[in-house]
């Protein structure tokens, strides 16, 4: 690959003014822009549906408070999860792997960019759609606003008769139209990895970030067609009067169960395996080492997204299945701990013998590494079914999966932030600023997420809008509410440092933090082209091999 | 273009702890402080019946297995963290660059595996004990009814039907004493849980799931609805109250009783069912028979109102048929639109539901 | 500056081939299809005998032999179709391309008046009880997706007959052509499904 020195405009996008760059947002194809494009928008879903949960932390910080009516919260929660999870957690992989993936393999952009386009604007017409509920459900009955009936829709409540007004049927579409953005994704993802991957880059070559994105991509399209199916049976008995999940008429509630977490337990996975893509980036990188045993991540990664198939009823392990029946999911959950754990084991494996440096994007890494320890381990509690009896539908487990999401997803996704910011925009994030960030949102965190499994040992279902004295649950509400601040000042730091530097950060160049993979071979922000010319790889670190070119990796792997 | 190297490392250390053992440790410690009774406070780790027993063993295993595995990797963690930092003033060369060993990499499997292993064992166990347990001679039969938003109690061997209260004989070793609730739904789903009795189990429509209890101490154990049911959720509570066998007994044959007529409350007697009253509730003896609303026979005999929501005052009574939505807001009973006379009277009447 | 080691390949890059973007793409929308599919299917099986009315399968349903060697036909002259735009035959392309539209059209109109017998004389609609909801949601999935595929020969037939479809594309034309034979091989499963095992 021949380097010249070519000095690069550094541009952010066309100048212009405000409406040529709207309008070059608008019609852009370009995977770079349109990945910027699904992680801005997702960061403000973020934001919206975080405030909704200090809203629901206000009106729990203290027993029978009436700050917020039942109505209203049981919409907060149900709005909470369905945006958090579809508005922000599939953007953001989507973002990632739309930025990342043609960089990282070497391409001038995704296999099918007018699809990519199309993928960004069908999610946010989902996300407006949902959010518009708040303003069209009441319609002629006056009944509805937003869903109310959780994230997950348990049948019946959603039927006709227990969920009247069209609340619902926004949950449904909304999520149907953006569904489809995930779905075509995915496609593109696949295409474009097995398609466009520059000379010399076997599959056994490519950055774990890519492998990793393969493997959620072929997920996402096994995944999420059971949602698609189970929406769509919900939309024909809540239209057409199908008898799907109707039990008068002999329906099956639990039938809406094992469907919808067919999706929903892969679901979890292809949120987080993106945050492990990111992590086997960064990690390897301020460890000064590569990554511990790529071929068994690889190979892990490809289990757990096998088995993550297989588990799916360890969330109805109260549903009044048979001793057989919870023994065989208990058994698939805990076998796919295995892998996930063998994963900390890896990357514990690349930092032994390193030399680790403290930038922002290891410190995240680090906070990634125990919280998401400690979320297997609690995962592992929970799958043991008897336990489970105990801690399912409880506080407990909504610790549980915040620490997945919060203290393992969101964690990598700041980490990643910090780590390919100064790429996209060519300045570095403030490390002070981020470093108030960093401890802010730990702090918080913590205060919010540790006591609340205390909470649900001791009896706190969760979807309650109040709860009376005297349970002993008020010390540790309390508490957790107070977590709350703490994240939304940490988010407030992120912000600003994301605004700020983009005009006052320090000037990246190509490479800020001596890394190996393709995307740190161009300049920073990479042209529309990406490469001045497609470059040919013979390892697994090719800018590695450049850099040392008495001792490349391609001897060794 | 030379790549950057930042020279400075991290001037804050990042390394710390996690809360979570403390806070366990405490919540577990303060929930001790209620030794062994029933009580308001509903900790798993208290458990006083034999299912919950049984899933506190496989519970504190698990625990330990857990805890080991958090201290030995999490111990690394921070060892590997502290141990490997890059110093100030380091030269930039870099570390060996290792890519793998195949023999650590097989005991970090095989060690996982085997943990599962016994995992596994303990939780086929479990479930399967709690799961299969059989109907012991003379065990106590209930159906419970899942509404929007409380619980229909029904005694089908006894000819009781109350609400929201389940009463049920102790066991003790000597006698061992079962009660088999038979878990149905008239809407959606809900899902029954009693901490300190046993793990929940689901109350869904057009399905019938089976769980059991066998409480070992007298006193009221507290639980609530575990399945977002909808606007009320919150305040679907259910109580336990476990008595003597004898005592049992006589509570018994005092719900079978129906009511006594007093003349003294005659007006609200007749209010009652002039007005639509009888069209969701049933009392036992007269033409009552509403199955929408909860069975109001022996009204007077249970602790609180609306599954929980209120202590059971004359006041909250009153209250409560006032308007419905002031103590549980979206609840179905409608506002009856009573003057406050006609309350009086109906309120009078209740009062000798006893 | 770099050595000129760091530059020699081993491997043959020359033939450094991978494999067509389309085929994988459309590859996966099939794959992807496919699991919709089946999560159908499985409401349809679990759903059978399930019924607490009348009427059921075995009463109302007649086996569509006609439709169902009309749809699998039109795989065999897609096929023929395809074979005469790569020997860049453009009139006998466009005409088996017409003639798999129109066997597509048979079946569609079987459907529809089997459909119409179910409802007016039997009085089998999706909210009569639950084989009227699996049966109508199943062969309706199934038939709104021969509906796309119809729509999406028709404009090849339509490009076709303006002289815009040659040779060069016979990778284009034979990705609708993958999707219209996952098409048939679901019907394949839904008359498996549905008149036999159902019945």
């Amino acid at each position: 690959m021949a380097f010249q020195e070519i000095a690069l405009p550094q541009s952010l996008g066309t100048t212009g003014s405000i409406t040529e760059r709207l309008h070059e947002l608008v019609v852009t194809v370009d995977h770079k822009k349109l990945g910027l494009m699904y992680i801005g928008t997702a960061l403000i879903f973020l934001i919206v549906s975080g405030s909704m949960a200090g809203l629901i932390r206000a009106q729990l910080a203290v027993p029978n408070n009436d700050l917020i009516s039942p109505q209203v919260f049981n919409r907060l929660f149900t709005m909470h999860g369905t945006a958090m999870i579809f508005l922000f957690g599939m953007p953001i992989v989507a973002g990632l792997m739309n930025y990342l993936v043609p960089l990282m393999i070497g391409a001038r952009d995704m296999a099918f960019p007018r699809l990519n386009a199309f993928g960004y604007w069908m999610f946010l017409f989902g996300g407006l759609l949902l959010f518009f509920s708040y303003l069209a459900a009441p319609g002629l009955s006056g009944h509805g606003s937003a869903p109310d009936v959780g994230w997950f829709a348990y049948a019946p409540l959603t039927g006709r008769a227990f969920s009247q007004g069209h609340s619902t049927d926004y949950w449904i579409l909304a999520l149907l139209v953006s569904g489809i953005g995930s779905i075509v994704s995915a496609i593109n993802v696949i295409a474009t990895i097995v398609s466009l991957r520059c000379k010399g880059m076997t599959l056994m070559r490519m950055p774990l970030f890519v492998w990793l994105m393969l493997i959620v991509s072929g997920m996402i399209l096994s995944a999420l067609p059971p949602l698609t199916a189970a929406q769509i049976m919900l939309l024909l008995d809540r239209f057409l009067g199908s008898r799907f999940f109707d039990t008068q008429a002999g329906g099956s509630a639990v039938l809406w169960q094992h469907f919808f977490w067919i999706f929903g337990h892969p679901e979890v996975y292809i949120l987080m395996i993106p945050g492990f893509a990111c992590v086997s980036e960064i990690i390897p990188v301020f460890s000064r080492k590569p990554m511990f045993g790529y071929p068994m991540m690889v190979a892990a990664t490809v289990m757990i997204g096998s088995i993550s198939m297989s588990v799916w009823a360890h969330h109805m392990f109260s549903v009044g299945m048979t001793s057989v029946g919870n023994t065989f999911f208990a058994v698939s959950t805990m076998l796919v701990g295995i892998p996930t754990g063998i994963k900390i084991f890896n990357w514990l494996g690349t930092m032994y013998g390193g030399k680790i440096r403290f930038e922002l994007p290891m410190i995240f890494c680090i906070g990634f590494l125990f919280q998401f320890l400690i979320a297997g381990l609690t995962g592992i509690m929970l799958g043991v079914a008897p336990f489970n009896w105990q801690l399912t539908d409880s506080y407990f487990v909504v610790a549980h999966f915040h620490y997945v999401l919060i203290g393992g997803l969101l964690f990598t996704i700041f980490a990643a932030i910090y780590y390919w910011y100064p790429k996209a925009f060519g300045r570095m994030l403030d490390r002070k600023l981020g470093l108030w960030h960093f401890w802010l949102f730990l702090i918080g965190f913590h205060l919010t997420f540790d006591p609340q499994h205390i909470a649900g040992i001791l009896g706190m279902p969760r979807r309650i809008y109040t709860f009376d004295p005297g349970r002993g649950w008020e010390i540790y509400n309390l508490i957790s509410s107070i977590g709350a601040i703490f994240q939304a000042a940490g988010l407030l730091c992120l912000v600003a440092n994301l605004l700020l530097s983009l005009r006052k950060g320090e000037r990246a160049g190509d490479d800020p933090w001596d890394a190996w993979t393709l995307e740190w071979t161009t300049t920073s922000p990479p042209p529309e082209y990406n490469f001045e010319t497609l470059p040919e790889v013979r390892s697994r670190r090719p800018l590695w091999d450049l850099k040392h070119p008495k001792d490349p990796d391609w001897k060794y792997e | 273009m030379t790549p950057r190297l930042l020279k400075r490392p991290g001037s804050l250390w990042p390394g710390r702890k996690s809360a979570l053992p403390l806070a366990l440790a405490t919540g577990m410690l303060a929930g001790t402080v209620y030794a062994g009774a029933p009580g308001q406070i509903t900790n798993i780790f208290e458990p006083l019946s034999t299912p919950a027993e049984s899933v506190y063993q496989s519970a504190l295993l698990t625990l330990a297995i857990c805890a080991v595995i958090f201290l030995i990797v999490g111990g690394l963690l921070l060892y590997t963290t502290i141990r490997f930092r890059r110093r100030a003033g380091d030269d930039s060369l870099e570390p060996p660059q290792i890519y793998g060993s195949n023999q650590i990499e097989l005991a970090w499997t095989v060690i996982p595996i085997l943990i599962v292993f016994v995992l596994v064992l303990v939780t086929a166990r479990t479930t399967a004990d709690v799961q299969n347990q059989p109907a012991l001679p003379d065990s106590l039969n209930v159906t419970v009814v899942g509404h929007q938003w409380w619980w229909e109690i029904r005694y089908p061997e006894l000819g009781i039907v109350t609400a929201n209260e389940l009463h049920v004989p102790v066991s003790n070793a000597a006698k061992r004493k079962l009660t088999f609730l038979r878990l149905e739904s008239a809407d959606v789903a809900h899902s029954f849980w009693v901490p300190q009795l046993a793990g929940k189990t689901d109350l869904i429509p057009n399905r019938v799931n089976v769980m059991w209890i066998e409480p070992k101490q007298v006193g009221t154990y507290l639980g609530n609805c575990a399945e977002y049911c909808g606007t009320q959720h919150a305040r679907m509570l259910v109580r336990v109250i476990a008595h003597e066998p004898e005592d049992f007994a006589r509570w018994a044959a005092a719900q079978q009783e129906t009511g006594v007529e007093e003349p003294r409350v005659k007006d609200g007697r007749q209010l009652f069912f002039a007005t639509s009253c009888i069209n969701c509730h049933a009392i036992r003896g007269t033409v009552a028979k509403g199955r929408f609303g909860p069975d109001l026979t022996h009204l007077m005999s249970r602790d609180t109102l609306a599954s929980g929501a209120a202590r059971n005052t004359p006041e909250k009574l009153r209250g409560w048929m006032r308007n419905p939505q002031t103590i549980k807001d979206g609840a179905l009973m409608p506002d009856m639109k009573l003057s406050d006379e006609e309350l009086d009277h109906i309120t009078a009447y209740l009062q000798t539901l006893k | 500056m770099i050595s000129e080691d760091a530059f020699r390949m081993p491997v043959n890059l020359a033939e450094w081939r991978l494999p067509s973007r389309r085929k994988v793409a459309v590859a996966c929308l099939i794959a992807t299809e496919a699991a919709m599919f089946t999560i159908f299917v499985v409401a349809y099986l679990y759903y059978l005998g399930k019924s607490l009315t009348g009427p059921y399968p075995a009463q109302v349903l007649e086996t569509p032999i006609l439709s169902t060697i009309c749809l699998l036909g039109s795989s065999l002259t897609i096929v023929v179709a395809e074979r005469a735009l790569r020997r860049a035959n453009r009139g006998g392309f466009q005409l088996w391309w017409a003639f798999t539209i129109l066997l597509a059209a048979v079946f569609l109109g079987a459907t529809a008046s089997e459909w119409h017998r179910l409802i007016t004389v039997h009085h089998l609609t999706i909210s009569t009880n639950l084989f009227g909801t699996t049966f109508y949601s199943l062969v309706g999935l199934h038939a709104s997706h021969v509906v796309v595929g119809v729509t999406l020969l028709g404009l090849i037939l339509v490009l076709s007959l303006r002289g815009h479809v040659k040779n060069e594309h016979h990778e284009h034309v034979e990705m609708i052509s993958w999707y219209w034979h996952f098409v048939d091989a679901v019907w394949v499963v839904v008359f498996t499904v549905v008149y036999v095992i159902g019945r």
